[in-house]
């Protein structure tokens, strides 16, 4: 059973045969080698943990082995057998069952018609619902199999996705990040269904980049960097911090922060903001205060769909408040003005997704760097753009953070994306703002590039400037954060300082708990 | 019966016959937009349909043929369209436009030996003993087959999208194209399905225009109706049984204009001519206005290309 | 199996040379459709492509089409670039020349040497009127633009069938529906003796110009190509979405009823019926055969020009039907677009190989 040993006929403990056995995978994309040569191997009613930062190969061997996507080299071995995985359906045929990290559910139907869909159900849809309710009771997952998937709270979600993997009778579920979503009440629940699960013979494979869960949950573990399987180990006999530097590579550097100055003026106020929802299934943000001094950075946490796109636009201005004194820059009551307005008042805005909102794929990066900075640099004159000067102003940000790319008149969209990244927050930062807003300011960024960044908004802060970051890594906050408050269901707790709080007090605030001060 | 109401079967008929073609159309690209697809082409797909139907039911006599003809013509308007869009990716907007164009040129070469032609006019059903009903027979059941088959399409759709697996994973595939890939349905034959058979009822309905409506055929004779089609669908918020009232509403307003001209009323005849266009434009408005309600009921990914990663 | 590859940016070489392509597979399938009415391909491909451009005349006559082609096109690709799908271009021209022409007729015989200029205004006033329309419904009601405009293209042919047969009708005319004949000084100035060749080609050139310059060098064109690729961005940029939109359509129209006045203050010199082949659609085409650029859509509104001249001379010549031009334009935007696939993708024959 889960990992125990057999004892062969002569007494010696044997292992028994892989369930699914990747020998000398390779997948490459246009620009980037996704996975090199990779091996590994799962046993029945194991929980097995593929570790790696993002840009790892993670995704891709998973999205191999379940069907997806076609290795160009390499085999795939299924209790024995070399197997060819062509589509989903065959992987689902075979036993396995997958949970993607952005959830393939569809919005406008309900979760019976969503399970009835993934699972390729042919029959009567009253049966379907009766089985659905029977296996959520059985393994303590709630669930409503008539609710329309849209209400749904991000956890609910994962449910559904999960009872329909089950109903499936997996022999090898994949779980895709599963817990970047979860409160840290609701990962525990989590682990004890996938617990159970091991038990019952259902092997589980484990992405994850959280070393802590790991370390928690999983019997083997796989490190991939940069598509290369680099090493394999028990995670529970290793540290965290060795399996860090195993998936890292080199000595972790962490940022340097300066010396602990007191915070001067307040720079940014926001005071009981309140904002509804535009988006089809946003979030109304309610009486919202914080204040961010002079030198401080302040963390916004928070699970994602709690209202942070609708804050960052609130603050950038892309969306008006009222009354105009909700927020104010140094003083100004910045309410009704827009970007162009409060970028006079020296903001800066870094917003979350960086093709078509942050900068735009098809234009050069010279034409992305005007489209923050053109007002204060002096990049147009008399309505007309100044060529020489908007490629200057980006060949300026392109040396000063390290950008890879083919100088200022390369297309954004043939930028990677740590580096594009790094071309956005340079952009903002050339400006030398006195307030930076940053929304995931290093989501989907490698290792590298992040440091750069976090470094970069240590640095700017240090200068006097009031940084707010929001971001859902709790990791991030810790490490370069001063004060933390969290963001649920549109409302913000009061922000504490970063030393004085644990890690359960916050998953408990992103659930959603009152604050007791 | 009593006099007074002796117009109103006549003037119920022509309304029926005003709307047919708009209904036909409009069930169609509902379809096709409900799995994601925005085709803009329907004026020209109706246009090669009713040349194509007017074409064939000459040369063979026989109308059945005709309305085969025509759905075929029209669906294969319909799958340069789809081969285009969903298979080279090119833009759906310009591709839709690119249909119209062409459509327009190649019905009216196809047809420029028919003009003037005459052509028996479709027959109208007549179904024992229901049709001899005094004024209800003749309103309710003495139509010709195409004006049957809109009806029973709109319950035919509403019953596919609402209540079977294919028009489950239509709707997905509409909802979130990636998702559906991801589990393994076949967006792109999907899409390319529903894309003929938007065309091959815009080509019933075009059919419909050249045998029934008018028994004739010239040139550009939808004179917008794709176009209002189109519109219809945006304004039934995707829902079938809406379709069915607004293109009512919409064969009522033109008859309504050509029916005031004959009433003697002191208004040009071009005037009155421009009401079904000023109310499509009005009925845009109105539905528009509510964004939410929009974003709620349509497609999710319509008009944007699928392109498989990997 | 064709396989479709993402490239990492556009493809420089494929975006001049897909039209290049798109032409020549236009050029091709044109010789089968006149080969399948019965028709000798080579010659007809010399009546519809070469005969046309064969004496002076002929070429100021394209020139003559080439104008309001040029005129739209601009104006389209600037919208389009923008995303706003301004569909009703043909509709704009009609009113243009409705205001144009009616100034015309309402200082009949009166000789001022202010009376063109003025009437060229009132052409670009009727166009962005028409044009305001569509832009209002959309940002202020969110009603899409595409079908509201082509709404509009309908109405203003009827408004200008009620005036010529109606209020405006030529008393001396003997009861045809058209208006009197537009006197000197309320017509367009000709350039080349004995031709039809006026004016507004010069303005067209100077429109291409002033286009390119806007779209490549401006802060409005910027904000326009970023409005049209990345709405979001726009937004965060502080663009004024609405205002752009707003823009975009005014530009169309005013340059679509531009075109209109032109047309009828000169190769038409009056107001009839029918006073467009379809100009408003066609340079749809224009505008995307010209890449959405303006110097492109002066060589692509040349080209379409040449099409109409040869769907003309064809059929006088060789008795080609005249549908056969509207067949071509239609079949040229196809292959144009797809063609462009080629700008963004690599095709690729079979499966997927393993790299080294």
């Amino acid at each position: 059973m889960s990992g125990e040993d057999r004892l062969g006929e002569d007494g010696v403990a044997v292992e028994p045969p892989p369930l699914l056995e990747l020998a000398h995978i390779v997948k490459a994309f246009p620009g980037s080698l996704a996975n090199d040569d990779v091996s590994l191997h799962i046993l029945p009613g194991e929980i097995h943990a593929l570790l790696g930062e993002n840009g790892a190969g993670k995704s891709t061997l998973v999205k191999i082995i379940y069907g997806v996507v076609k290795a160009d080299a390499g085999t795939l071995i299924w209790r024995g057998q070399g197997i060819d995985i062509a589509s989903p359906k065959i992987a689902r045929r075979l036993g396995i069952g997958m949970v993607f990290q952005h959830f393939s559910l569809f919005d406008a139907l309900t979760v019976a018609e969503n399970i009835a869909l993934g699972i390729a159900y042919r029959g009567d849809m009253a049966a379907l619902e009766r089985r659905i309710d029977e296996v959520a009771a059985d393994y303590g997952l709630a669930l409503r199999p008539d609710a329309v998937v849209h209400g749904l709270s991000v956890g609910e979600r994962q449910r559904v996705e999960i009872a329909r993997c089950l109903l499936q009778d997996p022999k090898l579920l994949i779980m895709d990040e599963p817990t970047s979503v979860l409160t840290p009440q609701e990962a525990e629940a989590l682990f004890e269904t996938l617990r159970r699960l091991a038990r019952e013979g259902c092997a589980i494979l484990y992405i994850s980049h959280k070393l802590d869960e790991i370390m928690a949950l999983c019997e083997r573990a796989t490190i991939m960097r940069l598509g290369r399987v680099v090493s394999e180990c028990d995670p529970r006999g290793e540290t965290a911090r060795a399996l860090a530097e195993m998936m890292l590579g080199d000595a972790l550097a962490t940022p340097e922060r300066h010396e602990a100055t007191p915070p001067g003026q307040a720079r940014l106020i926001v005071e009981r903001l309140s904002l509804a929802a535009e988006e089809r299934f946003g979030v109304d943000l309610r009486d919202v205060s914080f204040t961010v001094r002079a030198g401080e950075i302040l963390g916004i946490g928070g699970i994602a769909g709690n209202g942070q796109g609708e804050l960052f636009a609130g603050l950038s201005g892309e969306t008006r408040v009222t009354p105009a004194s909700a927020i104010r820059i140094d003083g100004v009551a910045v309410g009704r003005l827009g970007p162009g307005a409060r970028r006079a008042l020296h903001a800066a805005f870094i917003p979350e997704q960086r093709h078509g909102h942050a900068a735009v794929s098809d234009m050069t990066l010279a034409e992305n760097g005007f489209l923050s900075g053109g007002r204060e640099h002096g990049l147009a004159h008399w309505g007309l753009i100044d060529g020489a000067a908007t490629d200057a102003y980006a060949e300026r940000v392109i040396k000063a953070f390290d950008v890879r790319a083919n100088g200022p008149r390369a297309e954004a969209r043939s930028l990677s994306g740590g580096n594009l990244q790094k071309f956005i927050v340079g952009r903002e930062l050339e400006r030398e703002p006195a307030i930076l807003i940053a929304e995931q300011p290093t989501w989907g960024v490698d290792a590298g590039a992040a440091a750069t960044i976090h470094q970069a908004l240590l640095d700017l802060a240090a200068g006097g400037a009031a940084v707010v970051v929001i971001s859902q890594d709790l990791d991030e906050i810790f490490a370069i954060c001063d004060r933390i408050a969290v963001l649920a269901h549109g409302r913000l707790s009061p922000a504490r300082a970063i030393d004085a709080v644990t890690v359960e007090e916050i998953g408990l605030l992103m659930g959603g708990a009152e604050v007791v001060a | 019966m009593s006099d007074d109401l002796a117009w109103v079967v006549p003037v119920v008929l022509t309304v029926v016959g005003s709307s047919t073609p708009l209904l036909l159309a409009a069930m169609g690209e509902l379809v096709t937009e409900k799995s994601g697809v925005l085709n803009l082409g329907v004026e020209g797909m109706m246009l090669i349909g009713a040349v194509t139907a007017f074409a064939a039911t000459l040369a063979s006599g026989s109308h059945a043929i005709g309305i085969v003809a025509g759905a075929a013509g029209g669906a294969a308007a319909a799958l340069v369209f789809a081969v285009l869009t969903l298979t080279l990716l090119s833009n759906q907007v310009a591709t839709g436009l690119a249909l119209t164009i062409f459509g327009i040129g190649l019905s009216a070469l196809v047809g420029r030996d028919l003009v003037g032609v005459a052509l028996a006019p479709l027959p109208k059903l007549a179904i024992p003993g229901l049709s001899d009903i005094p004024v209800l027979g003749a309103l309710l059941f003495g139509h010709d087959i195409l004006v049957y088959l809109s009806f029973v399409m709109v319950a035919l759709v509403a019953f596919f999208l609402y209540r079977t697996r294919l028009g489950l994973v239509l709707r997905a595939v509409g909802d979130q194209h990636d998702a559906a890939h991801a589990i393994g349905y076949p967006v792109i034959a999907i899409r390319y399905l529903a894309t003929l058979f938007g065309g091959a009822m815009s080509g019933l309905a075009g059919a419909y225009m050249s045998l029934a409506y008018t028994p004739m055929w010239a040139e550009n004779m939808t004179a917008g109706r794709g176009w209002i089609a189109l519109a219809l669908v945006v304004f039934a918020t995707w829902r079938p049984a809406r379709v069915l009232v607004g293109a009512y509403l919409f064969g009522g307003i033109t008859i309504l204009q050509l029916n005031v001209q004959g009433m003697g009323i002191a208004i040009p005849s071009q005037m009155m001519s421009m009401l079904p266009y000023l109310a499509t434009i009005v009925v845009l408005v109105a539905i528009s206005r509510d964004r939410a309600k929009i974003r709620l009921n349509a497609p999710a990914c319509i008009g944007k290309p699928f392109h498989p990663a990997g | 199996m064709i396989r479709l590859e993402p490239r990492p940016a556009h493809s420089p070489i494929m975006t001049w040379a897909s039209p290049l392509l798109a032409v020549g597979l236009t050029l091709i399938t044109g010789m089968v459709i006149f080969a399948a009415l019965g028709h000798d391909p080579l010659i007809s491909l010399e009546a519809f492509f070469i005969a046309p451009l064969s004496d002076v005349f002929g070429l100021t006559e394209l020139v003559v089409k080439a104008t309001p082609l040029v005129l739209i096109g601009v104006g389209l690709s600037i919208g389009f670039r923008a995303n706003v799908w301004n569909i009703g271009a043909e509709g704009q021209f009609t009113m243009g020349a409705i205001a144009g022409g009616g100034l015309a007729l309402l200082f009949y015989e009166v000789d001022s040497v202010f009376l063109l200029p003025a009437m060229a205004l009132a052409g670009i006033l009727g166009g962005m009127a028409w044009a305001a329309i569509p832009a209002w419904l959309k940002t202020r009601f969110n009603a899409n633009e595409i079908l509201t405009s082509l709404m509009l293209t309908y109405v203003a042919q009827l408004t200008l069938s009620w005036l010529v047969h109606g209020p405006w009708r030529s008393p001396e005319g003997y009861n045809f529906p058209e208006t009197r004949l537009f006197h000197d000084a309320a017509l367009m100035p000709i350039l080349v003796e004995g031709s039809r060749l006026h004016l507004g080609a010069l303005v067209a050139l100077a429109v291409v110009a002033a286009g390119w310059l806007v779209m490549g060098r401006s802060v409005i064109g910027f904000q326009l190509r970023v409005v049209g690729a990345a709405p979001r961005a726009a937004v965060y940029a502080g663009f004024n979405a609405k205002a752009l939109v707003w823009c975009a359509m005014l530009i169309g129209g005013g340059l679509a009823g531009l075109a209109g006045l032109f047309e009828v203050a000169g190769p038409i010199g009056q107001l009839l019926p029918n006073i467009s082949p379809g100009y408003g659609f066609t340079a749809i085409i224009v505008a995307f055969l010209g890449r959405l650029n303006p110097v492109g859509v002066l060589f692509a509104g040349l080209l379409l020009a040449l099409t109409y001249l040869g769907g003309e001379v064809a059929q006088i010549r060789i008795g080609m039907p005249a549908a056969v031009t509207g067949i071509f334009q239609g079949i040229l935007l196809f292959y144009l677009l797809a063609c462009d696939v080629l700008i963004l993708y690599r095709v690729r024959l079979g499966r997927a190989r393993a790299r080294a």
